[in-house]
């Protein structure tokens, strides 16, 4: 404990910690809406106004609290109005002009991210293994130029839908494929925070293996399946509502894969800490529970046989996992103290906690205006409320039971296999109303 | 949390047994091991209902578990899990024990909030994780009554120090100094009591917009449901439910044109008709498409017209629009067909006669096609009944057939290389979407025999383009749970079926079978050929034709099997195939003749419409239908289907949202945490934190605060000793052992 709290600087509160930069850049914002409101104002009702103007001081306050977040943001800005300025207002410029065809159009730009995901993976992997602090510095680097891409990719691709026909116009966020890149932005995100939070980059490895997890599996989405194409939105989708239940809805998803990957990472350094049978079976167990949630997008082969992309995504997986618990000892060395690995996991299952509720309720809401009832026992919602009450459990033990460790390092991993349920396996098994992301 | 001991004691004293094994269940019923077990049961019985899937006709469940599984599923009420008796034991469960948790904490942690704890002894300010030792005086100088001032004065600059930490602070005075007694985040507890609360408001907003109220109408408000399809105004009083029924979900179909005031409520396998206290006049229902075929817009403009003031109003109802009038709120919910007017133009597909009928009707309804009214077309009555009819179907439909899987898979393996420059670029997919068409409108109805044995028919209105040729697509099925099996009828080069009906009916016309066999030979052979040879020759062409009209080219296939030496059969079947083609070119010239047209010239063109005629005939004989229809002309009626509620507890739930996100947010953001500084008349502070949940957050901040008044409190006096001035954390945080107190 002694340790853990010399290394932090006491934080001073918000308001005096923002400078310059954080007002020129919260000016920025605003003008940018403010030329949004003037130029596009008559396309939006009510609601999305006032959805663009709240955006303002929600991400501003995002860039005052995180605050790597203004320099991002800015350099995506810049990048996507490059972008959009080179299309030249055709779609047929995607194709023939080299820095879109190559790097800012939607789909060149998320792959991408794609690719620096997977390279800061093995970064941080490298870094963790070999001990090297250069290499997970440039896992960190990596992660944000990945996001920067991703987030570019997203926001040409708003500008794409709009090329293709106004009437199909729409935010990015309106199916399985989208809300896969959102995903990994969103727990990407949110990992380099408590990495800068917490000062230790040695959980990088562990969160971005769940990241890249994703990443495989949209490549397969894309290039097997299509799914890149852009959809227009069907008459249930068209809702302002829809802009703030997705995105509150993933970073519950995010911050939960993020926890569970905490989780494990717990489960490793307890038995470095007590190398007990008990804790080996255990770090082994979780290690191919994982390896097998992970693939659990595989079972989409159910219609194509066992194609070599999933045999082989099945076998690096497994690998990976196997890898990791064979170098326990080394990795475990590496890993902040028990101490922080459960205050972080904790702050990660909160905060998800907290917008899931709140992604749940908007979702109740919504679903009141688009579907008569704002509650429906839909397959997707029954397991939200699941995932809701799995993880209302875990505060639950933890807050007021007192739990701590392994226990909930288990709990949290076993909250992943639930999410990735609630997430995925829905819409592979299940079918009903939110049939926007069939499989 | 609770104070358990405590009570366990007044029971051991007082109250009676009876008493005591209430106050246990309570205890059990308000504990967290209770609340967790609940939520775990509440999540395991939500799986069911969403593996099950829900609501369906019984029907279904019958034919999917057959009869035993379908009875004890019934029982278990598994076909409505989230409607069952045990679901609603479950929730009110946990109501209970959350508004018993609320219940006995929620006055303890109101006490609590208020409190600041400034009694607090001396002692115990060694016993918390978090606690620090300051002077504010020398170590040597003995601060005396005299230096009242200065404890006064670090009394002033500790509380300056809490308060700018955002506490909020008491003071207490005793002889053992001045205890500063500080707070924060106490509304941490209003979120624990604001969260479950708040779920508590849930369960009963929920409550209230479940069937229950229906159930009580029904159980005694002597309510009960019609079995089967009853007319409306067949529905007896008893499955009527008033216009001021508080709260129900129902639906209801009107066509355009048509108006209802009233809704029904699907209760378990019966109905129930809700009256409404409005009337609703569809005037138009709007469907709109993208280009991929994807539906953009469904849109109803209805007229609303008030049953009290009479008073009506015009409105649009959408998808994430719905209309809100007098509490009930009308969504659009789907579409339908509301009575289409279709003109069927109908062909026989048996016998040799070649003619055509007109029949018409509304979708929805059904008409008898006697052997009069379609001239004899059918040899016994049979009802036809108009089943469905789209305006348009947007269908896959690329260069050639429908593709199937292993084509498209052949057709796309590019390397790997051209794979990722294809997923390069912006968020389309080129080539794809030309795969899609709007084919027209189509028209599906079920022809049902005597017997009551029905076949279903959909049959498109227009041509289409398939490999290389127009054809109409005649498609049947004889169960709903098949595909659908399409017939190619062959378009003629007038665009019409009129080619291809002739040249069927000659065909199966055995009176041409040997004039048109002799014309194939006379065609076929040189003038020199022998009289023996002419005659085999035309006794061939004639066995052809009369092979084939028996049973298509099945029959053939037989014949062959049956009189070919297995060596000589393809070869056999080679001539075979010829000479039919032949004769059948002959037959239908005939025929042609007969009608008073010109005889057609032997080319590709015809040659390939006669045997694209002969494989539609060999299909036709599994057709399994005398006629078929074609759609001729339609007068669309559309219908929109609405879903209609009056939701009391919908605002409920929503406060209760409200609330259970506020408390959901204090409990996990606010920390609630307590600070104490003893100032003591001989030159020390004594200082402890302590925290509702300690986290690493909490550390920090004591490291801070300390750090903090350490400064404050030292710069009062030039005293420099360790424990007041130092910043570095170790030496602050052990008490100075050399001070003269200790030792």
């Amino acid at each position: 404990m002694e340790l853990t709290q010399a290394s932090y600087a006491a934080p001073l509160p918000l308001f005096k910690r923002i400078g310059l930069f954080d007002w020129l850049f919260t000016a920025v914002l605003a003008a940018g809406a403010l030329f949004a409101l003037s130029r596009y104002g008559s396309f939006m009702d009510g609601y999305e106004k006032a959805i663009l103007v709240c955006a303002v001081p929600a991400i501003g306050w995002l860039g005052w609290f995180f605050k790597p977040v203004r320099t991002l943001l800015l350099v995506v800005a810049a990048l996507t109005l490059t972008g959009i300025s080179v299309y030249g207002g055709t779609l047929a410029g995607g194709e023939q002009k080299f820095l879109l065809k190559y790097f800012l159009a939607s789909q060149s730009a998320i792959v991408w991210m794609s690719a620096l995901i997977f390279f800061a993976t093995a970064s941080y992997w490298f870094g963790l293994l070999a001990r090297s602090e250069f290499a997970a510095r440039s896992g960190s680097a990596l992660t944000w130029i990945a996001i920067t891409m991703g987030l570019v990719g997203l926001m040409v691709r708003w500008y794409e839908s709009y090329l293709i026909s106004p009437d199909i116009g729409h935010i990015p966020v309106s199916n399985l494929y989208e809300v896969f890149v959102l995903f990994c932005l969103i727990t990407s995100l949110m990992y380099l925070h408590y990495e800068r939070r917490y000062e230790t980059r040695g959980l990088g490895a562990f969160v971005m293996l769940v990241v890249s997890a994703a990443v495989g599996f949209l490549l397969w989405y894309t290039f097997e399946r299509g799914a890149h194409e852009i959809q227009p939105l069907v008459p249930a989708l068209q809702s302002w509502w829809m802009k703030i239940h997705v995105p509150a809805n993933f970073i519950g998803y995010g911050a939960f894969s993020l926890a569970a990957m905490v989780g494990f990472a717990t489960l490793l350094k307890s038995h470095h800490e007590n190398p007990t049978r008990q804790n080996l079976i255990g770090v082994w167990g979780a290690g191919f529970a994982l390896a097998a949630a992970l693939a659990l997008e595989a079972v989409v082969f159910r219609k194509s046989g066992a194609s070599p992309y999933w045999a082989g995504y099945f076998a690096v997986m497994f690998a990976i996992f196997a890898g990791v618990v064979m170098a326990r000892a080394r990795i475990a060395a590496q890993l902040p103290a028990l101490a922080v690995l459960d205050d972080l996991m904790y702050r990660a299952i909160a905060i998800g906690f907290a917008f899931f509720t709140v992604a749940t309720i908007l979702g109740a809401l919504w679903a009141a205006e688009a579907w008569g009832s704002y509650w429906s026992w839909d397959p997707k919602e029954t397991w939200a409320l699941i995932v809701w009450l799995n993880y209302a459990a875990w505060l639950h033990m933890r807050l007021i039971g007192g739990v701590r460790g392994v226990m909930l390092a288990w709990w949290s991993l076993a909250g992943l296999l639930i999410t990735t349920f609630a997430f995925l396996g829905v819409n592979i098994f299940l079918s009903g109303l939110h049939s926007y992301g069939t499989l | 949390m609770t104070s358990s001991s405590a009570d366990h004691a007044t029971t051991a004293h007082g109250a009676t047994p009876r008493g005591a094994a209430a106050r246990h269940v309570i205890e059990l019923l308000s504990s967290m091991r209770f609340a967790i077990s609940l939520l775990t049961f509440l999540a395991i019985a939500s799986v069911i209902g969403t593996i099950l899937k829900q609501n369906e006709p019984y029907n279904n469940y019958l034919n999917q578990f057959g009869q035993f599984w379908f009875a004890v599923f019934e029982t278990l009420s598994l076909y409505a899990v989230y409607n069952a008796w045990w679901f609603m034991l479950i929730l009110t469960f946990l109501v209970t024990s959350t508004s018993l948790c609320v219940y006995r904490n929620a006055p303890k942690m109101i006490a609590q909030m208020r409190t600041f704890k400034e009694q607090m002894r001396e002692q115990s300010f060694a016993a918390f994780a978090h606690h620090a030792e300051f002077r504010f005086a020398a170590a040597d100088g003995v601060v005396a009554g005299g230096d009242a001032a200065a404890a006064r004065d670090a009394v002033a600059r500790v509380d300056t120090g809490l308060r700018q930490a955002g506490f909020s602070t008491r003071h207490a005075v005793s002889a053992g100094g001045t205890m500063v007694a500080a707070k924060a985040g106490s509304a941490n507890r209003l979120g624990y009591i604001f969260a479950h609360c708040g779920i508590v408001i849930i369960c009963v907003g929920g409550l209230l917009d479940g069937d229950v109220l229906l159930r009580a109408q029904m159980a005694f408000g002597g309510k009960e449901t019609v079995k089967g399809n009853p007319l409306i105004n067949e529905i007896p009083s008893q499955s009527r439910l008033a216009a001021s029924n508080p709260s129900f979900r129902g639906n209801i179909l009107i066509p355009e044109g048509g108006a209802r005031d009233f809704a029904l409520l699907t209760y378990g396998d019966g109905l129930l008709l809700q009256e409404l206290p409005f009337k609703l006049d569809l005037k138009r229902f709007v469907i709109e498409h993208y280009d991929t075929g994807a539906p953009k817009l469904f849109a109803s403009d209805v007229v609303v017209t008030d049953k009290d003031t009479g008073k009506s109003f015009k409105s649009r109802i959408e998808v994430n629009h719905p209309l809100i009038h007098k509490g009930i709120a009308v969504y659009q919910s789907s579409f339908d067909d509301g009575g289409t007017r279709v003109k069927l133009k109908g062909y026989p597909m048996a016998g040799e006669r070649d003619y055509t009928f007109v029949v018409s009707g509304e979708i929805g309804s059904n008409t008898v096609l006697t052997p009069a009214s379609a001239e004899g077309v059918a040899d016994k009555a049979l009802t036809l009944e108009f089943t469905s009819f789209r305006p348009f179907n947007i269908e896959r439909i690329g260069s050639g057939a429908p593709r199937t899987e292993a084509a498209a898979e052949a057709a796309t393996s590019p390397s790997l290389a051209d794979k990722l420059k294809q997923g390069l670029g912006p968020g389309t997919a080129p080539g794809k979407e030309k795969d899609m068409r709007n084919v027209g409108p189509s028209v599906g109805y079920k022809l049902r025999d005597a017997a009551g044995q029905a076949r279903e028919f959909h049959n498109y209105m227009l041509p289409m383009f398939l490999d290389g040729r127009q054809v109409l697509l005649a498609g049947m099925r004889e169960n709903p749970n098949e595909a659908f099996r399409y017939l190619r009828l062959p378009i003629d080069i007038n665009g019409s079926l009129d080619e291809f009906m002739r040249l069927r009916a000659a065909v199966l016309d055995e009176t041409l079978r040997q004039s048109a066999s002799a014309n194939l030979a006379r065609q076929m052979l040189p003038k020199d050929a022998t009289d023996t040879f002419r005659k085999q020759l035309i006794e061939s062409a004639r066995r052809a034709l009369e092979t084939f009209g028996a049973q298509g080219f099945q029959a053939v296939a037989a014949f062959i099997e049956k009189g070919v030496p297995e060596a000589e059969r393809e070869k056999a079947a080679d001539v075979f195939v010829r000479l039919l083609n032949g004769a059948t070119f002959e037959a239908w010239q005939l025929r042609r003749e007969r009608d008073g047209l010109k005889r057609m010239a032997g080319d590709d063109v015809t040659g390939r419409f006669v045997q694209d005629s002969l494989n539609a005939i060999s299909d036709s004989f599994f057709y399994g239908a005398p006629v078929y229809l074609h759609l001729n002309a339609f007068d669309e009626v559309k219908a929109s289907v609405f879903q209609l509620t009056r939701s009391p507890g919908k605002n409920i739930v929503y406060t209760g949202s409200l609330l259970l996100v506020l408390g959901v947010f204090a409990m996990l953001y606010i920390r609630e945490r307590r600070a104490w500084a003893l100032v003591k008349p001989d030159g020390r502070v004594l200082f402890a934190m302590s925290a509702l949940r300690r986290g690493l957050d909490d550390d920090r901040e004591f490291a801070r605060l300390r750090g903090q008044l350490a400064a404050q409190i030292g710069q009062h006096k030039d005293d420099t000793s360790a424990a007041a001035s130092g910043n570095s954390a170790d030496s602050i945080r052990t008490v100075n052992p050399a001070s003269p107190e200790k030792s």
